[in-house]
């Protein structure tokens, strides 16, 4: 039931921080994971997965407030994240 | 909560048998509730309009949640009000089959699912009743906005959480993340439905769950009946997903507007944390409730993608009827409630 077996640390252990980019959307980030002020003070964080601004509209930087949608901000398509071309 | 009042012919038979404590009436009771609800469904014009039918359902639904003042909670699982509930729901979902617009289906998959639910949000044309509440909107429509808002509100989250154990694998693992980010993560000052009893405290309304009911429309029951409904059948836990994904999408920008309608209006943070706190929250939802939870959940049960959009899609207009409701009554400078005396408090 675990990933230990296979020798890939478990990202539900909290011991690898994962990062989803969401298709014409913010970065997802689960984990345990901090996040500094450019002066290295941590900024609280308010819940355990947080989605980071990468459209720079958001009122809320560095989070997400969905501004992403209201300015239609597009990404590139995303790369195959199963099997990485040659 | 108190039990809300009878609208008509079907909840008051309903009120009539669960308040009765007479063994040798119940029969008599059961018998006239059952022909009532078969007459009013048959003959009602707008099923998601029907004071009396959606009363009736929001009353037996109750019972699941935090039950009836006086009332015997073996009621929730009686077979006279699963009937009941059976025969209005049967309409019900029939009328939301019949009217819901449903787009060209995806691929099922997490990028496709995903991509055509926020293609579907951003084309939804409803009402802007946050535009009109950050622009335009008076203290007391305000207050008329949280009213509506309390019925759902005040159980934030708790109609979804009924699909936890309907669904597996990583649709499971998705509704968990999110709901326990809507129940606060284990605190309870942060739980979305304290916050929302917090604001109304603040502007001087009631927080005891269901002191506002009898005060509003059949269509703001419609609301959430249509959850309640999606959430306690396992058969339609695609819909409940889709109903989920659309509401998260459809939530933090609005909410935005509507804290700085309430600003605009003079109240403070402990007023708008309930709004600037979903702003946030719901930007994580909704990336996690379209991919995770609705596009993850057609790739591992293909054959639930047609309720995941229909959810999603019957989310976006019967929110749509109610906003429309809302607006047409304050454009026409009238009270959107039913008891317009119910704002400020009543007995």
């Amino acid at each position: 039931m675990t990933a230990k077996g296979d020798g890939v640390e478990s990202v539900a252990d909290g011991a690898r921080v994962s990062i989803t980019a969401c298709p014409d959307g913010p970065l997802l980030v689960r984990g345990s994971f901090e996040i500094l002020t450019p002066t290295g003070e941590v900024i609280p964080p308010r819940r355990k997965t947080v989605a980071l601004c990468r459209c720079g509209v958001s009122m809320l930087k560095p989070f997400c407030d969905g501004s992403h949608k209201a300015v239609g901000f597009r990404t590139e398509p995303e790369p195959p994240t199963a099997q990485p071309t040659p | 909560m108190k039990t809300p009042a009878a609208r008509g012919p079907v909840s008051s038979a309903l009120v009539a048998l669960l308040e009765n404590q007479n063994a040798d009436a119940e029969p008599g009771l059961t018998i006239e509730l059952h022909d009532l609800a078969d007459a009013a469904v048959r003959g009602t014009a707008d099923i998601l309009h029907d004071e009396d039918l959606q009363g009736a359902l929001f009353t037996a639904y109750e019972l699941r949640y935090s039950g009836l003042d006086g009332v015997d909670d073996d009621w929730e699982w009686h077979p006279d009000v699963l009937a009941l509930c059976a025969t209005i729901e049967l309409a019900f979902e029939q009328a939301l089959r019949d009217r819901v617009p449903l787009p060209p289906l995806p691929a099922p998959g997490v990028d496709t699912v995903a991509a055509a639910l926020f293609a579907m949000a951003a084309a939804d044309t409803g009402p802007s009743v946050s535009r009109y509440l950050a622009k335009k909107a008076t203290d007391e429509q305000a207050h008329e906005f949280l009213i509506q808002q309390s019925v759902y509100k005040l159980k934030e989250a708790d109609p979804h959480s009924w699909a936890i154990p309907r669904l597996h694998g990583r649709a499971k693992a998705a509704l968990v993340e999110i709901q326990a980010d809507e129940y606060g993560d284990g605190r309870l000052a942060r739980m979305h439905s304290e916050l929302f009893a917090q604001t109304m405290r603040e502007v001087g309304l009631d927080d005891t769950v269901g002191y506002y009911v009898d005060a509003v429309p059949a269509i703001t029951l419609a609301t959430s009946n249509m959850m309640t409904m999606f959430g306690t059948h396992r058969r339609l836990r695609g819909a409940i997903a889709g109903h989920l994904a659309a509401f998260e999408m459809t939530s933090s920008l609005p909410n935005r507007q509507y804290g700085n309608g309430f600003r605009r209006l003079g109240y403070d943070f402990q007023v708008t944390h309930y709004f600037d706190e979903h702003v946030e929250a719901d930007a994580v939802h909704e990336q996690i409730a379209a991919r995770d939870l609705a596009g993850a959940l057609t790739a591992d049960e293909p054959e639930l993608l047609e309720d995941v959009m229909f959810g999603a899609s019957a989310c976006l207009f019967v929110d749509g009827l109610a906003g429309s409701a809302l607006l047409a009554a304050w454009t026409a400078g009238e009270s959107s409630l039913r008891v317009a005396e119910s704002v400020g408090g009543q007995a």
